[in-house]
C-alpha cells in the first residue's frame, strides 16, 4: 500500500472437533485455520467489505509490507490508498486457501491427532471447499454482505463459485483471467507439473517433511507453470534469443539462453517459497472445478443475483477469453448484469498481475458505481 | 445533448429494456438509465470505449455486433438500438433481423449518404463526398455500407419491416420535407 503500512497476518481457527465440516470429497475435516490479512477499515454498518481471492501459488499477503521483508504483497499495485481497491473506502480481506502452505491448514500443517505433518493424508480439497471455508471467516468477521468478491485466475474461479453458492451475501463479483471449468489442455498441463513433482525420488509419496525436498521436481513443475503464464510474444520480447553470460552458444547442455536461466531461477526460488504437496492439492482442486457440472452452464447460473465485471486478456492462452465469453453468454441468458472486456495485452495469463493500468481503471469505476 | 440522442430518448417509453448495439462511450445508455429509468446494456467493439462505459456505470460487453445476438432469447428487449453503427457492420441484413428477433422494436440511426451536399460534390467535382456528417476520406472511413434514407425504406419494405416513425436530422435540427435530400442522418423506429 502506498503508505508503506506494516501488515500482520491474522489467524482464524474453526471446525474444531466435533464440529468438523464435510468437504466435497465426503471427508469430515477439522480443525481448520485460515491465515488472512485485512487492509482499510470496516465501516459501522459493515457494508464496505471486499474479499479478494489469490491465485494458485498466492497467499493472504495481497498488499502492504511484512516487517523486515523487502517485497510487498502480490497485488500491491491494485490495493491501497487511491488505488483500484481503495483502502480509504473499502475494507479488503484476503485469506490463504485451505490446502495452501502460507499459514492456512494444508498438507504441510501438523495433524493434531498424530503430531506429524498431514502429507498425503490431507483430504483432497476443491474450489468449493476453499469458498465454504472462507465463508466461515466472513461470518466470523460479522460481515453479512460483501460489496465485492474479486480475484484473478484461481481467485476468479473462487469469486464465481461464491456468487453461485452464496447469492445473498455479495453485491458484485470481479473475475479476472478466470474460467468456469478446466479444459483438457489445462488439466494436461497441471498433470505434467504434478508428475514432475511425484517422479522426484525425494517426494517419497508426500512424506518429505524434515528431509530432503523434492526440489528438482518442484523446479520443473514451476518452469512449466511459468511458460503457461507468459505468452509467446512476451517471452520473445523479454528474452528473444539472448544468451546468458556468454558471447557464443556453448554446444553443450549447460545453459546458453537467457530464457533457460530465467526458468531455472524461477524454478529454484519456488522450492524455497512453496510446498510441493500444496501444489499437488491446489492444482488438483482447479482441475476438478466445473461450474457447469459437465453440461448445463446456463442452468448453473440460476439464482445468481450479483453484478459481474469480467476481464480477460487477448494473449492469455492458458485461460483463453472464449471461456469467459461462454460464461458471459450463460449469465445474459439468466438476465444477470454482467460487463465484459477483453484487454489487448501481450503479457499472457500473468496479465492480471502486471497489466495494472487498464484493470485499475475498470475495477475502480465498477466499484464506484455500485449502489 | 446530441440531437440524435434527444430524439431517441423521445421514442423510448420509460422503464423499458434496451440493448444498444455499438454503444460507444455509453452516453446514450446513461441518459436512458437516468432520464427514462430504463434497464439498459450495450455492446461495443472498441476497447477504449469500454473503459468509458464502465466509468459511467453502464453495463457493457466487449464484442462485435456481427458475431450475433445469440446470447439473447426472442423479444428480450423492448428496444434494440443501432445508432450510427449499421453502416459499419459486415452483414446488416442479419444484424437487423437479429435486432428485431431479440427486440420488440428497433431504433436505427443511419447517415444519409445521398444528401444534397454529397450529391453536389459527386456531380460538380466528380469526387467521393466528404461532408460534416460523413467526414472521412475513402481510405480511412470505418463505413462499410453506403446508403440513403430511400435505400433504407426500400430495405424495410422488401422485408416486411414496418417503419413506425422516421426522423430526419441535419445540423439545424429536424428536417421537415424532402428527407433524402436535406438530411445528414435519419432515425427510424421499426418493427416486424
Amino acid at each position: 500500500m502506498s503508505d508503506l503500512q506494516i501488515i500482520e497476518t491474522q489467524y482464524f481457527t474453526f471446525a474444531n472437533p466435533p464440529h468438523e465440516i464435510t468437504l466435497k470429497c465426503g471427508v469430515k475435516f477439522g480443525p481448520i485455520t485460515l491465515a488472512y490479512e485485512t487492509y482499510g477499515k470496516l465501516n459501522a454498518d459493515k457494508s464496505n467489505a471486499i474479499l479478494i481471492f489469490h491465485a494458485l501459488t498466492g497467499d493472504a499477503h495481497a498488499a502492504g509490507y511484512h516487517k523486515d521483508v523487502k517485497d510487498p504483497g502480490w497485488w500491491e499495485p491494485m490495493i491501497g490508498k487511491g488505488r483500484a481497491f481503495d483502502t480509504d473506502k473499502y475494507f479488503i480481506i484476503c485469506a490463504n486457501v485451505i490446502g495452501g502452505c502460507k499459514g492456512s491448514t494444508g498438507p504441510s500443517s501438523i495433524n493434531p491427532s498424530t503430531g506429524k505433518p498431514y502429507g498425503l493424508s490431507f483430504p483432497v480439497i476443491t474450489i468449493e471447499d476453499m469458498v465454504v471455508t472462507q465463508k466461515h471467516l466472513i461470518d466470523h468477521l460479522g460481515i453479512k454482505k460483501l460489496l465485492a468478491a474479486a480475484g484473478g485466475s484461481m481467485g476468479g474461479l473462487m469469486a464465481l463459485e461464491w456468487s453461485v453458492r452464496y447469492p445473498d451475501t455479495l453485491q458484485s463479483a470481479i473475475l479476472i483471467a478466470a474460467n468456469y471449468k478446466h479444459t483438457a489442455q489445462q488439466i494436461a498441463l497441471h498433470e505434467v507439473a504434478r508428475q514432475a513433482i511425484m517422479s522426484d525420488p525425494n517426494w517419497s509419496k508426500g512424506d518429505y517433511y524434515g528431509k530432503e525436498l523434492p526440489a528438482q521436481g518442484m523446479s520443473v513443475s514451476r518452469m512449466i507453470g511459468h511458460i503457461t503464464y507468459m505468452s509467446e510474444r512476451s517471452m520473445e520480447e523479454k528474452f528473444g534469443r539472448k544468451l546468458q553470460d556468454k558471447e557464443k552458444v556453448g554446444y553443450d547442455f549447460s545453459h546458453d539462453f537467457e530464457v533457460e536461466s530465467y526458468l531455472r531461477y524461477r524454478g529454484a526460488s519456488f522450492v524455497q517459497r512453496f510446498d510441493a504437496n500444496s501444489y499437488l492439492y491446489l492444482s488438483k482442486a482447479l482441475d476438478y472445478f466445473d461450474l457447469s457440472e459437465g453440461s448445463d452452464l446456463v442452468g448453473a447460473f440460476k439464482g445468481v443475483k450479483n453484478k459481474f465485471l469480467i476481464i480477460t486478456f487477448t494473449s492469455d492462452w492458458l485461460y483463453p477469453s472464449y471461456q469467459s465469453k461462454d460464461m458471459v453468454r450463460a449469465m445474459k441468458a439468466n438476465d444477470i448484469d454482467v460487463s465484459f472486456i477483453e484487454i489487448d495485452t501481450n503479457y499472457g495469463h500473468d496479465s492480471f498481475l502486471v497489466e495494472i493500468e487498464g484493470q485499475s481503471k475498470l475495477v475502480k469505476s465498477f466499484l464506484n458505481n455500485l449502489k | 445533448m446530441r440531437q440524435d440522442h434527444q430524439y431517441i430518448l423521445e421514442l423510448i417509453e420509460p422503464n423499458s429494456r434496451v440493448l444498444d448495439l455499438g454503444c460507444g462511450d455509453g452516453e446514450l445508455l446513461s441518459l436512458l438509465i437516468e432520464k427514462k429509468n430504463c434497464r439498459a446494456a450495450g455492446i461495443e467493439i472498441d476497447e477504449k470505449e469500454i473503459y468509458k462505459c464502465v466509468e459511467r456505470g453502464v453495463t457493457v460487453s466487449h464484442g462485435d455486433i456481427d458475431s450475433g445476438l445469440s446470447d439473447y432469447s426472442d423479444k428480450r428487449f423492448d428496444y434494440v438500438i443501432l445508432n450510427e453503427s449499421l453502416q459499419e457492420v459486415l452483414n446488416p441484413d442479419k444484424v437487423i433481423a437479429e435486432a428485431l428477433r431479440v427486440g420488440k422494436k428497433a431504433i436505427v440511426g443511419i447517415p444519409n449518404f445521398c444528401n444534397l451536399n454529397a450529391r453536389l460534390q459527386i456531380f460538380c467535382w466528380g469526387k467521393v463526398p466528404v461532408t460534416e456528417g460523413l467526414p472521412y476520406k475513402w481510405y480511412n472511413t470505418p463505413n462499410l455500407r453506403f446508403l440513403s434514407i430511400k435505400d433504407f425504406r426500400d430495405f424495410c419494405a422488401e422485408r416486411n419491416i414496418i417503419i413506425e416513425q422516421e426522423c430526419a436530422l441535419n445540423s439545424k435540427g429536424k428536417v421537415r420535407f424532402a428527407h433524402n435530400l436535406f438530411s445528414e442522418t435519419a432515425i427510424f423506429l421499426i418493427h416486424k
